[in-house]
């Protein structure tokens, strides 16, 4: 039984969505912001919300924060990572995926369902998805526009570590190339701006998010 | 020590704050206005002057995406 | 009559000479300043409601499901499974005209606090605002910058933002309406009050630093007219959602392990009003050290101190033995928490500084003896407000009407409001703003069934007209809401948003709107479990239109059976149920052409709350796909909503005369299977029905004896998506 592991700092606000979407598909108990192991946790959710009130930018502060160590190390060695919104924007600031998270375009928070595209089913999120398949998912955010300096993008681009691009005409914040996530080199750390905690249950819209719960309770790929 | 950190975005990014205000001058009456970018001031009392620099490359700035500049010292 | 023009100091803190007289009776000797700025906050018209009082006491507050009625910091309704829902709204008004972002994030902020004060996780917001006419860039100001607050503080805070409603009418210019609901979870038997006990017992502060934020607000300006002065600004209070999100967390962890034993949050007023609301309650007195107050600015006197607004604080009462266990809990949570009083038995409010008594009050006179005034009502003889500005001119078709009125700011989308808004966070919300007649939240996550339903409704055009019968269409439009949803009212909270009590037609009003309130809520089953009162909004320009807001709240038994504001499908039949009796008096189209009405057609209470029922049944049997009420723009513009949500037109034939943009209550239009429609005729006959067409197509045709109409869905939808958008390019 794959057991998640999912962040609470000071602000979080989706943690405990997080923790309900991963009892769908594994065990799944709270990470305290202030311990400094993992204990035996299989996959590691940084969730969205509001961590230290996004003061000085999103996910600054938290990415200091002691459990964020464990995290480096567990991701350094191949373990499974996945930063949702605010946890996206964690993992960028602390180096674990590469590029960043600016303001929208249109400046303002928008909150709304958007479809990306899954192009990238080797990571440790997608492995149960198709290629090219649909998810149906709700976005919400103010700093969400994607951005990579231009060698970076290409690199990033070229190494397939695009994993979600939002679906065409439906990129809600102005991220470059419509991107919605992308992974590290590896595979095994994905950050993406839309929730898929907010999407396990066809009765909120949209059961699709559960697929990247359920790939990371797939057996792991032998090194 | 007193020091005042500039923060902005860099050259090439969409500032789509900075925009917004330049737009929103000429309605005020302000013409001929171009180039706004909009950042941010850190203030700080420091005990070694030469820490700030490191202070922004690892928390105040992001560096992949904005420019620091320690302006003023007292 | 400005206050602060005149000369004595009771005067410019808003008390009466009379006032002033009684206070020394009470204290046996004239009160010094600091007592002066306690006890003129505490018999504020905000704090003491002493033109309301009277009057509340109308409202029916009992019923089956009630849990906590009016009089503590929220009210609570059974929910079933051993959950409660608290909830409550409450207006932030006159900060929101000054500073809206602010005023409407500490609206939200305040709300949210009075839910958790009483050990309720919140778990949705709804909002009800009203401003001018959007042609005037004062009004888009408003807007914009009041929908970015109560988003920046709600979704910071996770909270969602699930419902609300939006208005622009020519009396809120210079008063705008700023209510903000909140709803919040708890166990039934786990909930909290707010009564100070236990002489010996220790108060201790926690969370934000004390500073000068909103010094004078409650009184200055709740209880007073704005005028043109803008200089109120800086007595505006700022929020920070991340400072009450740890707060929050804070003291429902202290609440969970049974540590704290009363809890209340600082409003207006701060620490004047919570000391002296929980010694009241809890019949005991209240010493407190304004030297152990943690301060935000150095210098601050003891009687700044004690009104300060600063946000984000609780007030908690904890036995002397569990101080320390409480410590560790706020520590953990990064709150602050400073103990800094005692609860004695002498039944006064005693505050020190310096280890001198700075003042030294009974704590009757303070919050019992605040005096109450009758009103004056007098039904005035001349129109109080202007007849609204002409934006037809009488040669229109019935189509170009419909167009009009969709594209008109009060019935046109909000969507750009509510996407600024988290309306996920949670998980629960299983029918997000504009897909159904009501929020939808469900409770399968908290390991209970069902789910609960909750409309937030008013319309102060209609009670201008008639206060009594507008307010009765108030509490109506929510049971129809939550009937269209197959929800059955528990219980419900009001915002009294009216004038100048003083003034005698303002008086008329305030009372028949109560009456029509009582009315409704004891015809519809829906006892009042609390609410606020906000008066004194008039300035220069004239008062608001009396504007009673509703937040209903209902439970129904199965999520997966809730019917779409919207058609679903082509080729279902549509049916007009309820005793509708369409009027154009106090209309939108009445608006539009420039007129006012002084009177509404009357309405047979009874009867319509027996049709709710009867739709409430209908909705639960799980036939109907789309359930939609009529309300503002009548049955056309009705229809025509339900063809724009899924781009499904209809053709309807209502084979006589018809008023097709006519108002008023009682009217909800089904959609379903014509099998599953004719077999919803005998038990909706007795109250109204009649089939009137079909869904399907690319238009909204819709024919009444002579008048026709036949619009393109496509351009009912550009008028009604993309009115707000277009003021804000």
């Amino acid at each position: 039984m794959t057991r998640f592991g999912v962040i609470r700092f000071p602000g979080s606000c989706d943690e405990v969505d997080a923790l309900q979407a991963c009892e769908r598909y594994g065990d799944a108990e709270l990470l305290w912001h202030r311990e400094r192991g993992l204990r035996d946790i299989d996959a590691v959710i940084v969730p969205g919300g509001f961590s230290y009130g996004d003061y000085l930018r999103p996910g600054a502060i938290a990415r200091f924060a002691p459990i964020m160590e464990a995290v480096a190390d567990f991701a350094r060695e191949g373990g499974r990572v996945l930063g949702i919104c605010n946890g996206f924007q964690v993992l960028c600031e602390a180096g674990l995926l590469p590029g960043a998270l600016l303001g929208n375009d249109h400046l303002r928070f928008r909150c709304r369902q958007v479809e990306v595209v899954v192009e990238n089913v080797d990571t440790a999120f997608t492995r149960a998805c198709a290629r090219e398949e649909r998810l149906s998912v709700p976005g919400k955010h103010t700093t969400g526009r994607y951005f990579a300096p231009p060698a970076m993008l290409e690199e990033l681009e070229a190494n397939g570590q695009v994993v979600f691009r939002y679906a065409p005409g439906q990129n809600p914040n102005g991220s470059l190339n419509d991107i919605a996530g992308v992974a590290n080199e590896a595979g095994n750390v994905v950050g993406l701006m839309p929730h898929p905690e907010h999407a396990v249950n066809p009765l909120c819209s949209s059961a699709d998010g559960g697929k990247l719960f359920a790939s990371a309770a797939l057996e792991p790929v032998p090194a | 020590m007193r020091a005042r950190v500039l923060i902005r975005p860099k050259e090439g990014i969409l500032d789509p704050q900075g925009q917004t205000v330049e737009r929103a001058l000429p309605a005020l009456g302000f013409d001929g206005v171009s180039d706004v970018r909009i950042g941010r001031l850190v203030e700080l009392d420091v005990p070694d002057i030469a820490e700030v620099e490191a202070m922004c490359e690892k928390l105040l700035a992001n560096p992949l995406v904005e420019d620091y500049e320690v302006v003023s010292v007292e | 009559m400005n206050p602060v023009a005149s000369q004595a100091p009771h005067r410019s803190l808003g008390l009466t000479d009379a006032e002033y007289e009684l206070i020394c009776e009470k204290l046996g000797r004239e009160p010094n300043p600091l007592e002066l700025a306690v006890f003129s906050l505490m018999w504020s018209e905000h704090c003491g409601y002493k033109h309301s009082r009277k009057l509340l006491k109308l409202l029916p507050t009992e019923g089956p499901h009630v849990v906590m009625g009016p009089g503590e910091n929220a009210g609570a309704v059974d929910v079933g499974d051993g959950l409660a829902i608290a909830f409550k709204v409450e207006s932030h008004n006159h900060p929101s005209a000054v500073e809206p972002f602010q005023g409407a994030a500490t609206g939200v902020g305040g709300i949210l606090r009075d839910v958790f004060a009483i050990g309720a996780r919140p778990i949705a917001i709804l909002d009800s605002l009203r401003f001018g006419e959007l042609d005037t860039a004062r009004s888009r100001y408003l807007l914009d910058h009041a929908v970015a607050g109560i988003g920046h503080y709600g979704n910071s805070i996770g909270v969602a933002t699930v419902g609300g409603e939006i208005y622009f009418e020519g009396p809120y210019e210079q008063n705008c309406l700023v209510n903000a609901m909140c709803l919040g979870l708890a166990p039934k038997d786990k909930m909290i009050r707010s009564a100070a006990a236990g002489v010996g017992n220790v108060i201790v502060l926690m969370g934000a630093l004390t500073g000068r934020d909103g010094i004078g607000g409650a009184s200055v300006l709740a209880s007073a007219e704005l005028d043109e002065d803008e200089d109120k600004r800086p007595t505006v209070q700022i929020g920070d959602p991340f400072e009450e999100k740890k707060l929050l967390e804070s003291s429902l962890e202290l609440l969970d392990r049974g540590l704290l034993t009363s809890l209340q949050d600082l409003g207006a007023a701060g620490l004047t009003s919570s000391s002296s609301e929980m010694a009241s309650k809890g019949e005991v007195g209240i010493e407190i050290d304004i030297d152990q107050v943690p301060l935000r600015e150095a210098d601050m006197e003891p009687f700044e101190v004690m009104i300060s607004e600063s946000q984000e604080r609780m007030l908690c009462v904890v036995e002397p033995e569990r101080l320390d266990e409480v410590f560790t809990v706020c520590s953990k949570w990064d709150v602050r928490a400073t103990a800094i009083g005692t609860v004695t038995d002498t039944r006064r409010l005693r505050v020190l500084a310096d280890g001198e008594v700075v003042g030294d009050m009974p704590v009757e006179a303070l919050v019992d003896d605040c005096p109450v005034y009758d009103l004056d009502p007098v039904e005035p003889s001349e129109p109080v407000y202007p007849a609204p500005a002409a934006k037809l001119d009488g040669r229109e078709s019935p189509g170009d009407l419909l167009l009009a009125l969709l594209a008109s700011p009060n019935i046109a989308s909000k969507r750009w409001a509510f996407e600024q808004y988290d309306w996920i966070v949670g998980s629960r919300t299983t029918r997000r703003p504009e897909e159904a007649e009501a929020a939808i939240l469900m409770l399968e996550l908290d390991g209970a069934s069902g789910a609960i339903a909750v409309s937030i409704d008013g319309n102060g055009r209609r009670v201008a007209c008639d206060p009594y019968t507008g307010a009765v269409e108030a509490v109506l439009e929510c049971a129809r809401n939550l009937a269209c949803v197959g929800a059955e009212p528990l219980g419900l909270t009001n915002c009294l948003n009216f004038g100048n009590p003083e003034k005698p037609h303002i008086a008329w009003q305030l009372t028949r709107a109560v009456e029509g309130l009582r009315d409704a809520c004891l015809a519809v089953e829906a006892p009042v479990v609390g609410g606020n009162v906000s008066l004194y909004n008039e300035g220069g320009g004239g008062p608001i239109y009396p504007t009673p807001v509703v937040g209903m709240v209902g439970k129904l038994p199965d999520p997966t059976m809730v019917p779409w504001s919207g058609f679903r499908e082509p080729g279902h039949a549509i049916a007009l149920v309820g005793p509708f009796e369409p009027s154009l008096a106090g209309s939108e189209l009445e608006k539009l052409a420039g007129t006012l009405s002084t009177e509404l057609p009357a309405i047979d209470v009874d009867r319509h709350a027996a049709a709710l029922v009867a739709i409430r049944d209908a909705v639960r049997s799980g036939v109907v796909a789309t359930a939609h009420d009529v309300s503002e723009g009548g049955l056309a513009c009705a229809v025509a909503e339900c063809a724009i949500a899924a781009g499904i037109g209809a053709r309807v034939d209502l084979g006589e005369d018809f008023a097709l943009f006519g108002e008023g209550p009682g009217g909800v239009l089904l959609a379903a299977s014509p099998e599953a429609i004719e077999k919803l005729a005998e038990p909706l006959q007795p109250h109204g029905f009649r089939v009137i067409g079909r869904t399907g197509g690319d238009r909204v045709d819709i024919k009444a004896g002579v008048a026709t109409l036949s619009v393109p869905v496509a351009a009912a939808q550009e008028a009604h998506g993309g009115s707000l958008p277009s003021r804000f390019e």
